[in-house]
């Protein structure tokens, strides 16, 4: 069944059609990824989806209940969770403290934010830094804590928008392994955005490709990789 | 380090407890002067501990927090002038009218999308349409000013005594705002209001109603805004539209936590303890030197603020906490 459908959404920002007619589901229980070129309209998806602002045309309907008109709140509340491109970590408060405020989501008890906060913390592998401030943190880390935050607010979809962008091949097999595990283990489904294949050959069983805002294929991954369409304009000719 | 949601060490529980001890005694053992200038401190640290609820906490700069102080004193003082009802029930009702001003400034704000230095301008704009508004109100006096009537007798009930009356009001009243600051500051409350704080999207996509807890902080603070302003108000008996409301009164009210700490807990007591040492410390300084120039005091007093904005940024508290060790 699937768990998120984009009907035919648009979006243009003043002369700039960002996203055009776009449309494909992600099955519950699964990991799918959305990628393409810079400007392809892949974050523009996002937060359409996420509630950021309102498409143009089309329609969003999150496990059989409409998401339109909907604020990016509410649209957390209904159970999407979703990262940043640039992360934007509460610089002055400790890395628990971030996670707890995502945690507060799903309970209105501090304490037992606290418990689950640090529960996510020790899944990304960041609860030895819990106590520190948020602004110290490295960039890999900042990353595992924007995915952190998201993931504690109790999702059923998690949007991940380059959390692997500027990782060394050795941190992106550690993500990959956490997000195989999250998936396996909780089922929770994951739609993400990403450039680096290596990831998204590892953990995405179907594949959706933008340029210029639509759609030009869709499929499994073995399949999206051959094709012509996405060789020329994405990958080249020395695609994995 | 996290200056709000800081859990209190205990060293600092007994400060704060001895604080407290040498204040309830204080009245005895100081001169009627001394006295006045003490119910002026723990009014000034009352409404800069409100205002920091916004300010602190939310992110929300107002600079016309007048306002709601002048409400208060106005509403309940009108409440009792025309309608012989007291300031005990004046005062909430007070208070809910202050925090229906602030709804409808943050209703505005927020539908418009006004932040930062423009939601200040905007504070200042609404302070003082109500100051221009009241000088021509002749119902509460007009320009020329609103008088409670005196009496003889002391009486609690309608708020009518001596400086010592007011001045344990006012300890009450500060010690219930910090214990209420203290108990947001580590509720769901007083996470999302420092999440919206740090960073509004972030908040909103971890599903905070970014504009509800906004609202919240700015009535909320308001209201205990209007509670001071009652208080002070019934100690004056005569309120004015220039004073009640100008903005010379909003600076004074910031002053506190602006040099105590914004969004501590104690900056704002520390900061209005700190601003009456030195007021007063320089007006007996200058006296005892028998120095007759006029705003010396002031002159000397402004510079004195320079110097603390200049080197202690964040405030009193912060660096005098780092000093002491009473943090994390």
């Amino acid at each position: 069944m699937a768990l998120l459908t984009i009907d035919g959404i648009g979006k243009r920002f003043r002369g700039v059609q960002a996203v055009r007619d776009v449309s494909f589901a992600v099955e519950a229980g699964t990991i799918a990824a959305l990628i393409g070129p810079n400007g392809a309209g892949k974050t523009t998806c996002f937060n359409l989806i996420a509630g950021s602002f309102p498409p143009d045309a089309g329609h969003v309907s999150f496990d059989g209940k409409a998401l339109d008109g909907l604020r990016a709140d509410q649209v957390c509340r209904a159970g999407i969770g979703r990262t940043f491109q640039i992360v934007r970590p509460f610089n002055a408060l400790s890395v628990l403290d971030n996670v707890v405020i995502g945690a507060l989501c799903g309970t209105r008890d501090v304490r037992q934010a606290r418990i689950r906060a640090m529960e996510v913390l020790e899944l990304l592998h960041l609860d030895g830094k819990a106590g520190q401030r948020a602004q110290t943190l490295t960039l890999p880390e900042r990353k595992r804590l924007e995915v952190a935050r998201a993931l504690a607010t109790g999702p059923r979809l998690l949007l991940l928008d380059e959390v692997m962008a500027g990782l060394r091949p050795t941190e992106i097999d550690e993500m990959v392994a956490i997000f195989t595990r999250l998936n396996r283990d909780t089922g929770l489904t994951i739609l993400l955005v990403e450039h680096v294949m290596r990831a998204v050959m590892a953990l995405a069983r179907h594949i959706v490709v933008l340029h210029h805002g639509e759609v030009i294929c869709r499929g499994t991954p073995d399949a999206v990789v051959r094709d012509p369409a996405v060789i020329e304009s994405y990958l080249g000719s020395e695609a994995p | 380090m996290n200056r709000l949601l800081d859990t209190v060490p205990r060293r600092a529980i007994w400060a704060l407890v001895a604080l407290l001890a040498l204040l309830l005694v204080a009245p005895a053992a100081v001169s009627p002067y001394l006295l006045s200038a003490l119910v002026l401190m723990l009014y000034f640290a009352c409404v800069g501990q409100s205002w920091n609820l916004m300010m602190g906490f939310a992110g929300l700069l107002s600079l016309g927090h007048a306002l709601y102080a002048g409400l208060g004193g106005y509403v309940a003082a009108a409440l009792w002038v025309h309608f012989g009802i007291g300031p005990w029930l004046g005062a909430p009702v007070a208070a809910l009218i202050a925090a229906a001003a602030g709804g409808v400034i943050g209703a505005l704000a927020f539908r418009f999308r006004v932040g930062g230095v423009y939601f200040a301008l905007l504070t200042i704009a609404f302070a003082e349409f109500t100051r221009i508004g009241f000088e021509h109100f002749d119902w509460v006096g007009g320009a020329g000013g609103f008088f409670l009537p005196v009496a003889a007798q002391a009486d609690p009930i309608d708020l009518r005594g001596g400086p010592i009356l007011f001045y344990y009001l006012l300890l009450a009243l500060t010690a219930c705002l910090f214990l209420l600051c203290r108990g947001l500051s580590t509720s769901r409350i007083g996470y999302y209001w420092i999440a919206i704080r740090e960073d509004e999207e972030a908040a909103r996509a971890l599903g905070i109603d970014v504009t509800h807890y906004k609202l919240l902080a700015i009535t909320l603070s308001a209201a205990l805004t209007a509670l001071g302003g009652t208080i002070i108000a019934f100690y004056g008996n005569v309120l004015s539209p220039g004073d009640a409301f100008g903005a010379q009164r909003s600076i004074e009210m910031i002053l506190a936590p602006l040099v105590g700490g914004i969004g501590t807990l104690f900056g704002p007591l520390l900061g209005a303890a700190a601003l009456s040492l030195l007021g007063e410390g320089l007006r007996w300084a200058i006296d005892a030197a028998g120095i007759q120039l006029p705003g010396l005091t002031q002159l000397v007093y402004g510079v004195v603020l320079l110097l603390v904005v200049r080197f202690l940024p964040h405030g009193i508290w912060p660096a005098l906490a780092r000093r002491l060790r009473l943090e994390r």
